[in-house]
């Protein structure tokens, strides 16, 4: 490819290069609070927080950007909190409900109000993110998971997944933890939230829907979530898929509305009939099968 | 004494499982708890970790309340147990489970090993170490790094106390530990207990196989319909009148 190609190259695909990376940090927030066995869907009004806070900030101070980012990544983890002291009580699917309600709560807050520009949301809002940020705040947060997998407290977060009550007998504060992993995954989807406002010039409150919440949990669960990099990978392979499949479509054709559609639902229904742990348990799948067969040659 | 439970009760509805029980576990002591089906002993061992809250009562932990704290605090006070019905953490390596029983014991603040000191590499060492020594202790050293999930069952019965025993409990509470288990195994838990209790630590053992409870036990209570109809030496609850008609039933005792 000549220099001028890849240039073209480059026009054309870097938004997809920076929606890879956004949503590899949204599945993160969703997976943050998964490793503790806790399925959360309010990650879209974390997200909508963030975005808000970080847009309103640019508008009516003269903050650093850097500034701006630090209290989107905060201000979420905060509010998360008070949401956690009562909800965390829940379990599974109550818990799932009662954090779509409150996503609900977050998303038409905005909506009806004056200073948010409520339906219409906030536009103009001036482009400050680059890829290259996008991409150092995964490494960030791909780096905090890596290093807590592990640790005490890791090894804590795996018991509370496998078995609550015999965690607690065992002294872990399972509230604690719970709560902590809420915050760590609300700071994520701020994040985001907030460098995705500043990279498509809006804040629109339609974006921060409960639809939104399920895409995240696509990518997790599509990539895996028995691995930290898991849900990365299920947001690359699930970015990645509709831009390869509309080149694809193009060439033989055939429209890329519906055949996306098709694709991206029958890629979800494969992975999670032969691939319950997602893309990401697969070379050690693999592994596994080699050496078995090799056993199986020894023997 | 270490241990003292004072009229305890707790009830389900209208039933009374646990009606007014007292008892006391001294330091260093195997104290079992035996008592028919539905005695409500294993309703007591969760009463005293806290899973549940009791009715009424005191549970008292050398002089301190333990009732009404919730479990972890009871653990970090020294109080830990295992389950009738075994609840490892069964995707983690038995080395693993023990790992995280020492939850309580470990000193490292996650930002040391997020900035790769070599303390905190130090300190993982320590505990690794000490949880792989914990399952030689129960025999189970050459299974370390097996899934719990994989494991037999007296074998998950044995990680399941070293599990316990990694928080160095002052009190352990076992859930029927021999539950399952050919002879050759009930012999080798009961030296284990014994070997528990040399070790300085309490033992409360809720236990069917009687055999093994007059063997290893210092005191024994029992519990029929969750009030206490018993307590002593072996040899003297063995003989009580009380625990004849429990065991056999009334007419026997007669």
């Amino acid at each position: 490819m000549s220099l001028g190609g890849l240039q073209d190259f480059w026009l054309t695909y870097q938004s997809t290069v920076a929606f890879v990376g956004l949503n590899g940090l949204l599945a993160l927030s969703v997976y943050t609070t998964l490793s503790c066995g806790q399925l959360s869907l309010a990650q879209a009004a974390f997200m909508a927080i963030g975005a808000y806070a970080s847009a309103i900030l640019t508008f009516h101070t003269r903050a650093p950007f850097a500034l701006n980012l630090a209290v989107a990544t905060l201000l979420p983890a905060l509010v998360a909190v008070p949401l956690g002291l009562p909800v965390l009580r829940l379990k599974g699917v109550f818990l799932a409900i009662a954090t779509i309600g409150f996503g609900e709560v977050v998303r038409l807050f905005f909506v009806n109000l004056d200073f948010t520009n409520g339906a219409l949301g906030l536009t103009a809002v001036p482009q400050r993110t680059a890829i290259w940020m996008i991409y150092a705040a995964l490494a960030v947060a791909l780096f905090v998971l890596w290093r807590v997998r592990g640790s005490r407290a890791g090894y804590a977060l795996e018991a509370i997944r496998e078995d609550e009550p015999a965690a607690r007998t065992m002294g872990i504060d399972v509230a604690r933890y719970k709560l902590a992993m809420l915050a760590l995954g609300a700071a994520f989807a701020g994040l985001a939230g907030a460098l995705e406002a500043h990279y498509t010039f809006m804040v629109a409150p339609g974006t921060y829907s409960f639809t939104r919440v399920v895409d995240m949990l696509v990518y997790a669960v599509v990539g895996g979530t028995g691995i930290f990099y898991g849900p990365v990978v299920g947001a690359t392979f699930l970015t990645l898929l509709p831009e390869v499949l509309r080149e694809v479509g193009s060439r033989v054709g055939l429209q890329p509305g519906p055949l996306r559609l098709f694709v991206n639902g029958l890629v979800l229904l494969l992975v999670i009939l032969f691939l319950p742990e997602g893309i990401s348990s697969l070379p050690g799948r693999l592994r596994a099968r080699r050496r078995a067969r090799r056993e199986a040659h020894a023997a | 004494m270490l241990l003292e439970l004072k009229d305890v009760r707790r009830t389900f509805g209208g039933l009374a499982a646990v009606d007014g029980a007292s008892l006391a576990v001294e330091a260093g002591e195997v104290h079992g708890l035996i008592g028919p089906n539905g005695a409500g002993k294993t309703t007591l061992l969760n009463l005293i970790s806290g899973l549940i809250p009791a009715t009424s009562g005191t549970i008292r932990l050398d002089g301190v309340r333990l009732d009404g704290l919730p479990s972890h605090r009871i653990a970090a006070l020294g109080v830990t147990r295992t389950y009738q019905n075994i609840r490892l953490f069964p995707a983690l390596t038995a080395a693993d489970n023990v790992l995280v029983g020492a939850h309580l014991k470990r000193h490292a603040p996650l930002w040391r090993r997020m900035l790769f000191l070599p303390s905190a590499a130090v300190e993982e060492r320590g505990a690794r170490e000490a949880s792989l020594a914990l399952l030689g202790r129960v025999g189970m050293a050459e299974r370390a790094r097996e899934r719990a999930s994989n494991l037999s069952y007296g074998e998950q019965r044995r990680v399941e106390i070293a599990r316990a025993l990694a928080s160095s409990p002052r009190v352990m509470l076992l859930d029927e530990p021999t539950a399952g288990m050919n002879p050759g195994e009930v012999a080798a838990i009961a030296e284990l207990i014994r070997g528990v209790s040399r070790a300085g630590h309490s033992v409360l053992l809720v236990e069917h196989n009687v055999k093994l409870v007059m063997k290893v036990c210092d005191r024994i209570t029992v519990l029929d319909f969750g009030k206490v109809i018993a307590d002593g030496t072996p040899a003297e609850v063995a003989s009580d009148p009380a625990v004849i008609a429990a065991y056999l039933g009334g007419e026997a005792a007669a």
